[in-house]
């Protein structure tokens, strides 16, 4: 520790005494560190559209089932505890929202034509809080109690049944004695929603309303909590998990949309390798310019060995010199990624590909999204590997034999 | 007490087809506060001597002592703290680090040794003065004559007081009458410090100031008198 100041004073000095090939350097690690942050920022932002529209229309980061319910789906497999049972258990508990809902397969019918759709019974005074729709932006209304006769559909779903707001449209399920359960609801709002899929299946109801339906008292087959964010939902999972029976199953939202999960652990792994293949071709720069730094001052490294400096020393000071090259080429790559990231906040248009990007169930506005772990992980990457990348040139000076050295020609 | 002993060095390198001898059999002590021109035409082996002296260079065979200790079977690290503690070095050439100014350059040894900064300053500028460059102490060598970075060079050898100061053609870039003042400077600190003194040169000049004069040929010492310095 004793000579860090020396050796950090003579690398910075020895970093600027050719420093247009610095200069070079650092402009290609800034490029390289600035290109990490922001595609990464831009995949981010792809990745988590996607990723939070499914999980808005799932909906619920910790969702409670009957063990059979997410194989079959039906009101035979329902939660066997009423909502006032619920209400006990959880109203205590210190969720940032839950709810209890009816969640079955259905038939949509109009006059003209038939779907297959999602029926939601809701409380929407408790769902609200989930947010996966802006119940101010609904055509015409949305629920306003368990109670409510109307039925809300999606927009896209209006369409492909040529109904609107205020016809009459006939939902049909079973009941769990597997008989048909259906009845006739007068449309009273449209949704629009990011993802089409979304709009398209599912259709709204008062919860009340559906458990009379389809004749399960004040049962319901779904019990959802929200966590603070969908990438850090084990707090809510463990609450959930502590107050609930042992004979139901908790799961998070990536076991639920088991295809969302594994996406986001893709993309976790894809920052990664891009940023160590970015590094990679950083790396040869690098190591060019520290052999270059090296061998254009051999006889000088042959004087600091033969003054008294120790190999290990000169090894030292060429790392610090890589490392101080990188810091000034990280400093300047994070502010230039913050500063285009930045103003891009708002969204990128990228309507020209919305076709694809929403077959990929992405919006066509691009929202990239900078995360401080993502800022960390490309600067540790870059340091870690540069440290690697600088060893052998180092520790080639360092074996240097001072009388030869010093007598070295040209 | 014998600062440096030297016994039946020899170093033979290898230049193209023919093996040189550079030091053939070469055995000599010098004593403390001794004060000892190494002369010889070159290719006479009085570099590699001082640089066996100093642990830069390895002899093949032979052994080599400084202060009572057998330098030639050193590691890397022992040889570089025996150089920075006991030490010091004027080269003939390249004697700077280029990206130091003067003043660093001549506290460099003592930062490697742990020198607090205010004492360091305190004896660069004394050092400065002494060998006549006072206010030159923040220009960097490339700013420099080659004369004045000699002088920063000695400088640098004598700052850190050293039992042992080797000198290869310490005055081959300087005028006379730098020359002589930097003689002077090294009598002086022979004198009052009791710092050895191991000068390879050819200047006549030099010679003049040496207690002991040692002459070199092919490897070998043909002539080794003592005689009174100037």
């Amino acid at each position: 520790m004793r000579m860090l100041p020396v050796l950090t004073r003579l690398a910075w000095r020895y970093l600027w005494r050719n420093h247009r090939r610095t200069i070079i350097m650092v402009s290609a690690i800034s490029v390289g560190v600035w290109s990490m942050i922001f595609m990464t920022a831009l995949s981010r932002g792809m990745v988590d559209q996607v990723i939070e529209d499914g999980v808005s229309a799932l909906p619920g980061h910790v969702q409670v089932h009957n063990p059979k319910f997410l194989d079959d789906p039906s009101v035979v497999n329902r939660i066997p505890i009423g909502d006032a049972e619920l209400s006990r258990a959880f109203s205590s508990t210190d969720f940032k929202a839950w709810a209890s809902r009816v969640r079955v397969p259905a038939v949509i019918a109009s006059e003209y034509e038939s779907r297959g759709v999602t029926l939601l019974g809701i409380d929407p005074v408790a769902e609200r809080e989930f947010g996966y729709l802006s119940y101010d932006d609904v055509e015409g209304r949305f629920l306003e109690d368990a109670d409510d006769n109307g039925i809300v559909i999606g927009r896209k779903l209006a369409d492909k049944l040529e109904t609107r707001v205020g016809k009459r449209v006939v939902l049909m399920s079973q009941d769990p004695d597997n008989e048909i359960a259906d009845r006739g609801f007068r449309i009273v709002g449209l949704f629009d929603a990011e993802v089409p899929a979304f709009e398209e299946g599912n259709v709204f109801i008062g919860k009340r309303t559906a458990q009379k339906m389809l004749h399960i008292g004040d049962t319901t087959t779904e019990i959802v909590f929200l966590g603070d964010n969908y990438r850090d939902i084990e707090p809510t999972y463990d609450k959930v998990l502590a107050s609930i029976d042992g004979s139901l199953d908790v799961s998070r939202w990536s076991e639920v949309a088991t295809y969302l999960g594994s996406m986001l652990t893709v993309m976790d792994g894809f920052v990664l390798i891009f940023m160590v293949v970015i590094f990679l071709a950083l790396s040869f720069g690098l190591v060019n310019t520290l052999v270059m730094a090296v061998f254009e001052r051999v006889r000088e490294i042959g004087l600091m060995l033969a003054l008294g400096m120790k190999p290990s020393n000169i090894l030292g000071q060429i790392i610090i010199e890589s490392m101080l090259l990188l810091l000034v080429g990280l400093v300047i790559g994070n502010l230039l990624a913050v500063a285009t990231i930045h103003p891009l906040r708002g969204g990128i248009d990228i309507s020209v590909v919305a076709e694809g990007m929403e077959m990929m169930g992405a919006a066509s506005v691009l929202y990239p999204r900078l995360y401080v772990s993502d800022m960390i992980l490309a600067n540790v990457i870059v340091l870690f590997l540069g440290f690697l990348a600088s060893l052998s040139p180092a520790w080639r000076a360092s074996r240097y034999e001072p009388v030869e050295a010093i007598t070295k020609v040209g | 007490m014998t600062a440096v002993r030297c016994v039946d060095l020899c170093k033979t390198y290898r230049q193209g087809d023919e093996d040189i001898k550079a030091l053939d059999h070469v055995s000599i002590d010098i004593e403390e506060a001794g004060f000892v021109c190494l002369s010889a035409p070159s290719g006479g082996g009085k570099t590699t001597l001082l640089n066996a002296i100093g642990g830069l260079d390895m002899p093949d065979s032979g052994e080599v002592w400084v202060a009572d200790r057998r330098i030639d079977q050193m590691s890397k690290g022992e040889l570089a703290e025996l150089r920075l503690s006991s030490i010091g070095f004027v080269f003939q050439a390249y004697n700077l680090i280029p990206v130091l100014t003067a003043r660093e350059n001549i506290e460099f040894v003592m930062q490697v040794q742990g020198v607090p900064a205010k004492q360091r300053a305190e004896q660069s500028l004394a050092i400065l003065e002494e060998v006549g460059l006072s206010g030159l102490e923040d220009r960097r060598p490339a700013e420099m004559s080659g004369g004045q970075q000699q002088r920063v060079a000695v400088a640098r050898a004598i700052v850190s007081r050293p039992a042992l100061v080797l000198a290869d053609e310490p005055t081959a870039n300087l005028d006379s009458k730098t020359s002589d003042e930097l003689m002077t400077l090294f009598t002086e600190l022979n004198r009052h410090h009791n710092t050895t003194f191991v000068i390879a040169t050819h200047d006549q000049r030099v010679m003049r100031y040496a207690k002991r004069l040692v002459r070199m040929l092919d490897g070998r010492i043909v002539d080794d008198i003592a005689q009174d310095a100037a």
